[in-house]
């Protein structure tokens, strides 16, 4: 299913690759992403998982190869050109607005893909269809009691369910997810899990709760050394010898 | 909304005084105590709500009041044109500067800010035909339908409608969604992008609206002067202006006010006691109003303030100052976003 474009193919990576230093982080990594597929990204401690995502969202630049959006080559577009054309991700590390309020943080997620932001003569608040969309989004993912906190001050939980709620807003087609779950409280995982269940969109995910990416993925992909060493459904890729050679053996 | 009223009080107030300011200390000081506030609000609005500082606002401030002198003594237009007219050539100047500035972040930006109006400073000292090099341009005047303003005390008058339009266009910047989106790139540039903002181009038109309000401010001071000089183009200009907003607080507004009252004061207190020292006082004030209040004047007051909770009113106040952030950065947050 790699390599060329299938009907319904929404994201394709072909022979992507980053180097750094002569180091290769990311080499010729292809394959590609159908409509609605939930894939997930796996691989031990620096395989480059991060490195794939900021190479699909734009924050770093390809050293080789492209990627693709909806049959488009958006290789060498700025991070905001693919926002626009409905890429979403979250950050590994908690990434909001510190000085803000939840919500509006969340306001201005909904407000980006509604492009009401350049108005300079008006009041912030007064965007009534992005508050909605906003606290939506924070009921969603429980954190509607929590709108007017300065979003710096939030625990570390919430910050991560403060950047599942800043993408809802964004309602992008394709979304990125780099460890949603990480330092989560274990309390907080199932009621995620659903809320990420419930996204309902192209989804690749980067997750260390082996029960969670089974429990969602359609296919999981395995990343080594910044290659991709295979892509398969769940149940194939545990019974791989080669993955469990070179991943599944080794400590998380 | 509950705070509705007291926002009221709070900018009733600021107007009150600014009125009464004149009566309260020597007419010209007032003006100048205006016009710097302006500038420092003007820079404010880069360091505070975007998270960039500009070492060159000496560039838009002198261009401006050397277009505006220009315009002045050739054309004889009131007052009021001649100073709107500089502040759009100081914008018009602010938008290749901008360009070739946005791109680069924390002390970078300074840098290169910096080295543009060290150019605009050189082209000034050269362009001896139009700025009239070291001996700049004198006897600009104050014109306004023929109306007598030799009088400081009326010209301030006639320029404080100026002033406050220009620190109600920042205010309402800093409330509008477009001013949201600047404390959001001011707090995670690449989170702003992730959602589709086009970072550098908000930095651009932010930079260019700012210089347009130095361009203003800068205006006005070579017409209540009578004078622009090399002076107004000297890097210790934009160095005074940021100055002023540490001093009062970054990313507050009101501070950048305080700021600018203080400063201007302290050097005419100086002198007029004849003490040719003043950048020591200047300096050690500043030494010791940042090792004791890291957030400036207003910023600190903000943050004490809300102790005071039997006085509802003060505690909304400092907790919003008008316009201002939830929380103001203190200036070594801003300066480690170079990396
Ligand atoms: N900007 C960079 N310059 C040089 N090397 C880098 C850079 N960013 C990442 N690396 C290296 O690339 C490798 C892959 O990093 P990456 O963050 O993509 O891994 P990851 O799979 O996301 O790991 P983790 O599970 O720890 O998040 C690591 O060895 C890292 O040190
Ligand atoms: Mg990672």
């Amino acid at each position: 299913m790699s390599g060329e474009d299938v009907m319904g193919t929404v994201l394709a990576v072909d022979d992507l690759s980053w180097h750094a230093g002569g180091a290769r982080i990311v080499s010729d990594v292809s394959f590609s992403v159908a409509e609605r597929e939930f894939v997930a990204v796996i691989g031990p401690n620096g395989a480059g998982k991060t490195t794939l995502f900021n190479l699909i969202s734009g924050v770093l630049r390809a050293s080789g190869g492209s990627v693709r959006l909806d049959g488009a080559d958006i290789t060498r577009e700025a991070p905001q050109r693919r926002a626009r054309r409905g890429l979403g991700r979250t950050f590994q590390t908690s990434s909001v607005f510190a000085s803000l309020t939840v919500r509006e943080n969340v306001r201005l997620a909904a407000a980006a893909r509604r492009g009401s932001c350049l108005r300079l003569w008006r009041r912030a608040d007064s965007d009534a269809g992005a508050l909605a969309t906003a606290d939506e989004a924070l009921e969603r993912v429980g954190l509607a009691d929590r709108a007017p906190e300065v979003a710096g001050s939030l625990s570390h939980g919430d910050k991560r369910k403060l950047e599942l709620a800043i993408l809802l807003a964004t309602d992008p087609r394709v979304i990125l997810l780099d460890e949603p779950m990480a330092g989560l409280g274990a309390a907080d995982v199932p009621a995620l899990t659903e809320v990420i269940r419930s996204l309902d969109r192209t989804v690749l995910m980067v997750e260390h709760h082996m029960n969670v990416l089974l429990d969602l993925a359609d296919r999981v992909a395995v990343m080594h050394h910044g290659a991709l060493l295979a892509i398969d459904a769940p149940e194939r890729i545990m019974a791989d010898p080669t993955v469990r050679d070179a991943y599944l053996g080794e400590p998380l | 909304m509950r705070g509705h009223g007291m926002k009221r009080w709070g900018i009733l107030l600021g107007l009150v005084v600014a009125l009464a300011l004149p009566w309260l200390v020597y007419p010209p000081i007032a003006l100048d105590i205006a016009v710097w506030a302006l500038l420092a609000i003007s820079v404010d609005l880069l360091l505070g709500f975007t998270g960039l500082l500009s070492f060159g606002h000496a560039a838009f401030w002198g261009t401006a009041a050397y277009a505006t002198g220009l315009v002045a003594l050739h054309t004889g237009a009131p007052f009021p044109v001649a100073v709107i007219a500089g502040a759009v050539t100081a914008g018009l100047l602010a938008a290749p500067i901008g360009y070739l500035s946005v791109k680069r972040t924390g002390i970078y930006f300074a840098m290169v800010t910096l080295a543009f109006a060290q150019m605009v400073y050189f082209i000034a000292n050269q362009w001896r035909s139009l700025t009239g090099g070291e001996n700049g341009l004198q006897g600009i005047p104050r014109d306004l339908f023929g109306v007598d303003l030799s009088d400081p005390f009326y010209f301030y008058y006639a320029a404080l409608p100026l002033v406050l339009l220009g620190v109600f266009a920042a205010w309402r910047i800093v409330r509008s969604p477009f001013g949201r989106v600047l404390v959001a790139i001011r707090d995670n540039p690449a989170r702003a992008r992730a959602l589709g903002y086009p970072v550098e181009r908000y930095k651009l038109l932010v930079f260019v609206l700012s210089a347009t309000l130095a361009g203003l401010a800068g205006g006005l001071h070579a017409v209540g002067h009578g004078f622009a000089s090399m002076d107004d183009v000297h890097w210790t200009t934009s160095g005074q202006a940021v100055l002023m907003v540490v001093l009062g607080g970054i990313g507050t507004l009101w501070g950048s006010v305080i700021g600018a009252a203080l400063v201007v004061q302290l050097e005419d207190v100086l002198a007029t006691a004849g003490f040719d020292g003043t950048g020591i006082v200047t300096g050690a004030v500043f030494v010791l109003v940042v090792l004791l209040f890291r957030r400036g004047i207003w910023g600190t007051a903000a943050m004490w303030l809300p102790r005071a909770r039997r006085l509802p009113a003060l505690s909304r106040l400092a907790r919003r100052g008008p316009g201002a952030t939830p929380s103001a950065p203190a200036p070594e947050a801003l300066v480690k976003k170079g990396a």
